[in-house]
């Protein structure tokens, strides 16, 4: 089990950089960054996890040392949370953008969306 | 004193909420621009106080160091943040003093305010983080604020410009998260110096190159190193010309060199591997950023590719300082003059470089074109402008008196002390390609006849103007004042770098 999960994070983090690099369209690549996001968050939930932990929460009568010898580790979650907000951030501003340009340019197709060159 | 330093990040954030707040109250609305910079003047003035002040290491809310566990999240102010912190909050002054005539062309001023002061508060922030996540925040904080910044025109090529900037950005951002969870499961540390510590400890394994690779590609995308370069010749060109300042100016020093340089410098700890990566960045960045600007006819994208190439220079100077520290018998001394080199150079590209810019946006504002053969004979229609003008592309080329002299001097003297003579040719080769550039960016942009679009212009309003002679001054006083600047600003940055893995764990750095 150990290996394989850590490689199957990796094949996601793989698959959003895939979608990015090769998809024309840019609701597309939008999807490609959050997919990119959300493997990386899934690598870092995976760096904390303990097989069998109990969830960080202090039960009734257990005592501090009981926690921190069973409970997965709290700190990789917290940095999850912040990270899944800015990630919120950016799909707003990238769908935002995203409404713009196709006011702008009437298509969604990357290949077309090249008025700068160079 | 140590309760002032985090006000440097809280007091832009603060005041840019405030000015959102008072932009929909009527009888504050005018008054937006005038908050806005005496919250940037204040942040300025903190940085110099801190100059001489001594600070010991502040842990947010008390908790304090416990050698076990590290639970508070630190904030550094140590000679490396003093320098970082007064090259933003200056160019961040002068860019609002900028902004505030040349933004009157644009509606809802206050937004560009308030996302101005953000993108401030969060590289004061990305300067002063002494623990790896805050970094990171503060790092996609002012990573956010200048995508909305750059799009703020509204027009096509803006919103494009944007959209890449903004997809490449996060793809970085996303490799910086990913270098840091692997730092976290190796150490089990996010303070800073913690991890340089458990670092040693260890010792290189595979996981630790993987962090060190993620960090460094993603970070080298935030600075526009090749090949990670291809988001800046459209984000800088499009955006407005105080962004741009601001962008090429400090933005991909702060968030991307000076991220790079803390990072491989006082946690990893230089080695003979990554010196070789830095060394292979800055010079490509160097070479290929000076070849593709040498084509520009837009005055904004051949800067945008003349700060590649500037920043390829910082960058390799502190390669060839990393791989001389990592020898067996370390030089001291040529690492430090090295390093010195980098971090003037720092200094003088942050200071040229948004002279040039805000001066590209006065003379594109008056004349009303980017492009270099349809300007001409700026001198005599545009005094003040075309002086400036001049100043900052003599800086950039190099020629002494002005500050980027000393600074590539000094560069080259090290890379030959360290007996690199191939990158010390490659590096003098760069700089004399760049001097024929300007050359002819001032042939085209200053003399000559006036075209038929420069002989209606006018003088940049009196605040632009203002701008960027403060800046000239600062241009000739830098080449000047060389001993003065390296005694009390970049001295004590050096020595930051200087000593490496031990620089973060030592109690109060001058």
């Amino acid at each position: 089990m150990g290996i394989a999960i850590y490689v199957l994070a990796f094949s996601v983090l793989l698959v959003g950089l895939y979608a990015v690099v090769a998809k024309k369209n840019v609701i597309k690549v939008i999807v490609g960054v959050l997919i990119l996001d959300y493997a990386v968050n899934l690598v870092l939930v995976l760096v904390g996890y303990r097989t069998g932990g109990q969830a960080p929460i202090l039960e009734n009568g257990q005592s501090g040392a009981e926690l921190a010898a069973r409970a997965v580790d709290p700190l990789p979650q917290a940095m999850v949370l912040t990270s899944i907000v800015i990630g919120l951030g950016l799909t707003a501003m990238m769908v935002a953008m995203a409404i713009r340009l196709y006011e702008k340019y009437g298509t969604f197709d990357m290949n077309r969306i090249r008025s700068l060159r160079g | 004193m140590a309760s002032i330093v985090p006000l440097m990040v809280g007091l832009p954030l603060g005041v840019a909420f405030a000015v959102v707040a008072m932009a929909h109250a009527k009888p504050l609305k005018r008054l937006t621009g005038l908050v806005a910079v005496l919250a940037v003047l204040l942040n300025f003035a903190i940085a110099l106080a801190l100059l001489g002040a001594d600070v010991p290491r502040i842990f947010l809310g008390g908790w304090g160091p416990d050698p076990a566990r590290t639970l508070g999240i630190e904030v550094l102010c140590d000679g490396l943040t003093k320098m970082m912190a007064v090259t933003i909050n200056a160019v961040a002054l002068v860019s609002l003093l900028f902004a505030g005539a040349y933004m009157r062309r644009f509606t809802k001023v206050w937004l560009f305010q308030a996302l101005f002061l953000l993108m401030t508060g969060a590289m004061n922030g990305v300067v002063l983080a002494g623990d790896l996540f805050n970094l990171f925040v503060f790092l996609e904080i002012a990573a956010i604020a200048s995508y909305a910044l750059v799009a703020f025109g509204c027009e096509s090529e803006e919103l494009e410009a944007a959209f890449r900037y903004l997809v490449l950005g996060t793809i970085g951002s996303a490799f910086i998260l990913l270098g840091v969870t692997v730092l976290y499961s190796v150490t089990g540390q996010l303070n800073m110096a913690a991890v340089a510590g458990k670092l040693a400890a260890i010792g290189p394994g595979p996981a630790v190159l993987l962090a060190a690779a993620a960090l460094i590609g993603g970070l080298a995308l935030k600075a526009a190193m090749v090949p990670f370069h291809a988001w800046l010749p459209d984000a800088h060109p499009s955006a407005p010309a105080p962004i741009s300042a601001m962008l090429s100016g400090v933005l991909i020093k702060a968030s991307g060199v000076y991220a790079i340089a803390r990072l491989i410098f006082n946690v990893f700890g230089p080695t003979p591997q990554y010196a070789a990566i830095l060394i292979v960045l800055g010079a490509a960045s160097m070479v290929i950023g000076m070849l593709m600007a040498m084509g520009q006819w837009d005055l904004k994208r051949l800067l945008a590719y003349s700060s590649i190439s500037q920043a390829g220079y910082i960058i390799l100077a502190f390669g060839v300082a990393a791989e001389v520290l990592s020898r067996a018998t370390p030089d001291r001394a040529v690492a430090g003059l090295c390093l010195f080199g980098g971090l003037f150079h720092l200094l003088n590209h942050a200071a040229f470089k948004s002279l040039l810019f805000l001066a590209s946006g006065s003379i594109e504002q008056q004349v009303g074109t980017r492009q270099l053969k349809e300007m001409g004979g700026l001198t005599r229609r545009m005094k003040v402008t075309a002086f400036c003008c001049r100043i900052g592309a003599l800086s950039i080329a190099g020629v002494p008196p002005f500050n980027g002299f000393f600074s590539k001097l000094i560069i080259l003297l090290g890379l030959a002390m360290a007996q690199q003579y191939v990158l010390c040719a490659i590096a003098a080769a760069v700089a004399v390609g760049t001097l024929l550039m300007y050359v002819r960016v001032q042939r085209y942009v200053l003399e000559g006849p006036p075209g038929d679009r420069v002989a209606r212009a006018g003088e940049a309003p009196a605040l632009m103007c203002l701008a960027l002679v403060v800046l000239t001054i600062v241009c000739i006083a830098a080449g000047l004042a060389i001993v003065p600047l390296r005694e009390h600003l970049l001295g004590p940055a050096r020595d930051v770098l200087l000593n490496a893995t031990n620089a973060l764990s030592m109690g109060a750095m001058p």
